[in-house]
């Protein structure tokens, strides 16, 4: 139920009085309500929970959690120990 | 997809899981709070994989599950009226009433349909005017806003033939309820995501501080929950009971304001009992004084609800992280997903249908 989907803004417009716009998710395109990101644009992307963009998502933030071991000093040397287990 | 598959990457996740396993130095349970995390761990299989310190507990973040059965019920009782359109999320169609689900109602005739927004059920009392549409508005606070707007939206169009049958459930008095119970084994959160990009994390402050509890605001991706469990496992191994946020790319503290001042609009706060764990205070949403004609509870009284529970089903211990699936004697064989005892194993982020599916089906019963 709280799944959330991230997906990039393509346009906006206005049905109803309801700020509405279409969100492409990696080349499947469908229409969200953009009334709670008031502020999103078109290219940005935000997440979408049944029909509704949530929240915006933040590039930078996303790039800080992507290193997040690295800047804390230890991916540069864990990237090449092959003694490291699991299956994903 | 961008913002999915770096997050699935293994040469990021892997070392995590090491940087996990040099600081643990002795056994802590950490409970994931959301159905969706519970779904990406097990399918994933980062329980698994990570050292054998760290137990992981599924927690009661399953909003299909925790509907309580008088309000399946009532929805039965709706849906089964001559006059109704009853519109829901897809999850809700076989999750078992007492003596019948949704599902059976269209299979007899009914009309009931299934809809990806809350919105589409307004757009159909739009077009069929003839007929009485109800929505099914259950989920936790990542739901409710969408919910609220077609509440807001069916008010601002006039319709007189939409209302919604309200059943929204709030997660921090949950966890109170949790961490209040004699029999709790949980030492820290990992509380969810999407729940907190709308109402951000300020309520779980005081609840880290009462109860010396790390709670730490999580994704949903293998790599985001890997962050989330290294970061309660940090402040579990130097005493510390913090919120933290570990899912900066969507939550901020205070949440999406437009969002909640909708909520606020369109619901009020309730107590809520909530299936298989009690009546919790505080802990629901229902449609307020100035909406009530979009209630569909006051819309179509159904009068007393007499309720009966599968007696071999443990869903309720499931739900409050005391058993695992595999634990339950009707597991994968009374109870199916196809044939479901509990909601657990209806909802696609049940803890039993995600052990179901994901093999764990082999290793309970090995």
């Amino acid at each position: 139920m709280c799944l959330g989907v991230p997906g990039k803004i393509v346009d906006i417009y206005e049905v109803a009085g309801l700020r509405m716009g279409r969100v492409d998710f990696g080349g499947v395109v469908k229409e969200a309500c953009l009334e709670y990101v008031p502020d999103a644009e078109v290219g940005e992307y935000t997440v979408i929970h049944v029909g509704f963009a949530i929240g915006r998502l933040d590039e930078a933030e996303a790039q800080r959690s992507l290193q997040f071991l690295r800047d804390a000093g230890f991916l540069s040397t864990e990237l090449g120990d092959g003694t490291a287990e699991g299956g994903l | 997809m961008k913002y999915v598959t770096e997050f699935r990457d293994g040469a990021r996740i892997r070392p995590t899981i090491d940087e996990i396993r040099r600081t643990v130095t002795r056994p802590w349970t950490i409970m994931e709070v959301c159905g969706g995390q519970t779904h990406s761990i097990v399918k994933n299989g980062l329980d698994e994989l990570l050292p054998g310190e760290i137990h992981l507990v599924h927690g009661p973040g399953c909003p299909v599950c925790v509907t309580p059965l008088e309000t399946i019920d009532r929805a039965i009782a709706i849906a089964s009226r001559p006059e109704v359109t009853f519109v829901s999320f897809g999850d809700m169609l076989r999750v078992p009433g007492s003596t019948s689900d949704l599902l059976r109602v269209k299979s007899a005739g009914g009309d009931v349909r299934v809809v990806y927004s809350p919105l589409d059920a307004v757009r159909l009392a739009q077009m069929r005017p003839d007929r009485e549409v109800v929505f099914f508005g259950i989920g936790f606070e990542t739901t409710a806003p969408a919910n609220a707007m077609a509440i807001r939206q069916a008010a601002r169009l006039g319709l007189r033939n939409f209302s919604m049958l309200v059943s929204h459930v709030l997660v921090p008095p949950a966890i109170v309820a949790l961490l209040s119970s004699p029999e709790n084994l949980v030492q820290a959160f990992l509380a969810a995501g999407h729940v907190c990009t709308v109402m951000g994390w300020t309520e779980y402050e005081p609840i880290a501080a009462r109860y010396g509890v790390p709670l730490v605001v999580t994704g949903f991706e293998p790599l985001d929950i890997v962050q989330g469990t290294l970061m309660a496992v940090r402040q579990l191994e130097s005493g510390r009971a913090e919120v933290e946020n570990q899912y900066t790319r969507s939550v901020h503290r205070d949440g999406n304001a437009a969002a909640q001042a909708v909520l606020r609009e369109v619901f009020d706060v309730c107590d809520r009992k909530w299936r298989g764990i009690g009546e919790i205070p505080m802990s629901g949403l229902r449609v307020s004084g100035r909406f009530a004609t979009f209630d569909a509870e006051r819309r179509f009284p159904v009068g007393e609800v007499t309720t009966e529970e599968s007696s071999i089903c443990i869903a309720g211990l499931v739900l409050r992280g005391q058993k695992k699936p595999g634990e339950c004697p009707a597991f994968g064989s009374l109870c199916t997903p196809e044939r479901p005892l509990g909601a657990p194993m209806v909802s696609s982020e049940g803890a039993c249908a995600a052990y179901y599916h994901y093999g764990r089906y082999r290793v309970a019963h090995a």
